[in-house]
């Protein structure tokens, strides 16, 4: 018995979302009175870090393609429960995560739960806490299979830092090579991912064209903030897909959410009402979003937004 | 060539969501159901669009009682010629993975769609399970797709952006935003979906090993506190120092 957790290295780098797993796994195992096990595939160069957010070893299994393929990291990922025993198995709730849960807990035969937002409850059996219905509500899942798999929604968990740098420890497996063919990558450049960033700036019909964007962005780059947007604005491709925030685009969950030009339609409030604290900003005082919100600004965002720009500009020079 | 679309239902999403007085179920009292947006607008839409231009068919399958099929219809109006319908209320989507693997087996499909996730648990689960339960590759977030000559280039979503992976038919995909465009179906789609065949058949068993206890709703938020919009300043010191976030 022990909890392993999957520490993901997408650009061969483990990052904030593998640290918080971590943590998370290791507050789990602490519960269940057992080992916390770090697991990493490929060569990412920061693994032995793992030690400090928590894990008591770190493993990693080298042979496995740079480029996601479910089928070879699930696989390696089921040999190495296997291995270590591991009754408990964490991922992030990430692309990578999601890609190769559903396989895992085939594989392992195991009982699944997503988007978890807090640790195991143990009084009773084995129960979770899972966001559901786009952040309406929560389910509480009772878990009675051999092996328990959950997937940690980001930002649900502090990433904490107790323990020491470890030497990784080298599982051999073998496993079959991609049959897929990675033929083009499109990163985006500098930019914060969503789903993991603690500061969001997003902007809505208010902006009344894409050629206004322009004071938002300065907003985001004062706050070093990602940016966001409401459907309507994906749909008008004033700004990509990949910002559309809410029930059918991306759930977050970030410290702040600043929303400016957003009515704050309950479908645009599922993606983001689990936010830790929301400031809207809306001409209109009975737009809806404010009832949501923790901090409102009624006012014109053309002239709103920029003096709030500067407030942070200046704050932050004051403040280092 | 051979698609088939995974649809599922889902409460609109303006339902209001709310529990049974007992918080273990949802109540779906006067909750109006759809196709599960992702389903519907990207991966049948695509599906539809390839029939299109590589002709062959396209099966819709769906876990879910009677209830369930005007749903059902309404993807045979959109551009399916046929569906098949698991006669059971799915248990969680391990459920509903087991139960289309069983009706996808030995049917030699070319492309199996999902949606990305489903809008009400998120869980993104279906798609690699049945891939694993199918032993085929699975392309998640799939949000652009060529296909010729038994071979697709497909754009998927990973980590911090796009990557295109080229694979030989048969895969799996799940769809993204951005696969196809939304399609509403047209008077002769809807007239044609009368009469195309909707097959029922019975479940498998499925053991469940995860189950759901309790529903709980997030406390309100407390009243918001309003700004004057002159004093900027002031919201970043609250953001600063009393919510502590920046």
């Amino acid at each position: 018995m022990s909890v392993l957790v999957f520490a993901e290295s997408p650009e061969g780098k483990c990052k904030k979302v593998a640290f918080e797993a971590v943590s998370y796994a290791r507050k789990t195992a602490d519960l269940l009175q057992t080992n916390c096990i770090a697991l990493t595939l490929g060569s990412p160069d920061n693994a032995s870090d793992l030690g400090k957010y928590g894990a008591k070893e770190v493993k990693n299994i080298p042979n496995v393609p740079e480029h996601l393929d479910g089928a070879i990291y699930a696989k390696a990922i089921a040999g190495a429960v296997r291995k270590t025993g591991a009754t408990v198995l964490i991922l992030s709730h990430s692309s990578t995560g999601k890609s190769i849960a559903g396989r895992l807990a085939v594989k392992l035969e195991a009982g699944y739960v997503a988007n978890v937002n807090g640790l195991p409850m143990i009084e009773n059996g084995f129960e979770v806490n899972s966001v559901a219905f786009s952040g309406k509500a929560t389910a509480t899942y009772a878990m009675e299979s051999d092996i328990k798999m959950l997937s940690l929604m980001s930002n649900s968990f502090q990433v904490e830092v107790s323990g020491e740098v470890l030497d990784v420890d080298t599982i051999e497996m073998d496993l079959p090579t991609s049959e897929l063919e990675i033929t083009d990558v499109k990163k985006q450049e500098g930019a914060v991912p969503l789903p993991e960033a603690e500061l969001v700036v997003s902007g809505g019909r208010g902006f009344k064209g894409p050629e206004n964007w322009q004071i938002l962005l300065d907003l985001a780059d004062a706050l070093s903030a990602a940016t966001a947007c409401s459907r309507p604005v994906a749909d008008s491709e004033w700004r990509p897909h990949h910002e559309h925030v809410g029930q059918t685009g991306v759930t977050i969950r970030p410290n702040l959410y600043i929303a400016i030009g957003i009515s704050g339609a309950i479908q645009h409030l599922g993606g983001v009402n689990n936010s830790h604290c929301i400031v809207v900003v809306n001409k209109d005082p009975e737009a809806p979003f404010f009832k949501a919100a923790d901090y409102g600004v009624v006012g014109d965002l053309f002239d709103v937004v920029p003096r709030l720009t500067e407030s942070v500009k200046k704050y932050k020079a004051s403040h280092g | 060539m051979k698609q088939l679309v995974c649809i599922s239902s889902m409460p609109d999403t303006a339902a209001k969501i709310s529990f049974t007085a007992d918080q273990t179920h949802f109540n779906k009292e006067g909750v109006q159901y759809i196709m599960n947006p992702y389903d519907e607008w990207y991966a049948l839409v695509r599906a539809v669009e390839m029939k299109e231009e590589h002709g062959g068919t396209i099966t819709v399958c769906h876990v879910g009682t009677a209830n369930n099929d005007t749903i059902i219809r309404k993807a045979l109006a959109i551009g399916a010629d046929e569906a098949v319908r698991v006669n059971k209320d799915p248990q969680d989507g391990y459920d509903v993975a087991v139960q289309i693997a069983n009706v996808a087996r030995d049917q030699e499909f070319d492309i199996i769609y999902t949606g990305k996730e489903s809008i009400d648990y998120n869980a993104a689960s279906v798609g690699a399970m049945l891939a694993e339960l199918l032993d085929l590759p699975f392309i998640s977030y799939a949000n652009h797709m060529t296909y010729a000559h038994g071979k697709a280039s497909v754009t998927r979503e990973i980590e911090g952006g796009d990557e295109i992976v080229a694979l030989p038919s048969p895969f799996i995909l799940s769809a993204s935003k951005g696969l196809a465009e939304q399609r509403i179906p047209n008077m002769r789609g809807i007239m044609m979906a009368k009469r195309k065949p909707l097959n029922v058949v019975e479940p498998v068993a499925v053991s469940q090993m995860a189950r759901i206890v309790k529903y709980s709703t997030p406390p309100p938020r407390e009243a918001c506190e309003m700004i004057d919009p002159e004093d900027m300043d002031a919201l970043v010191r609250k953001l600063a120092e009393e919510a502590k976030v920046i």
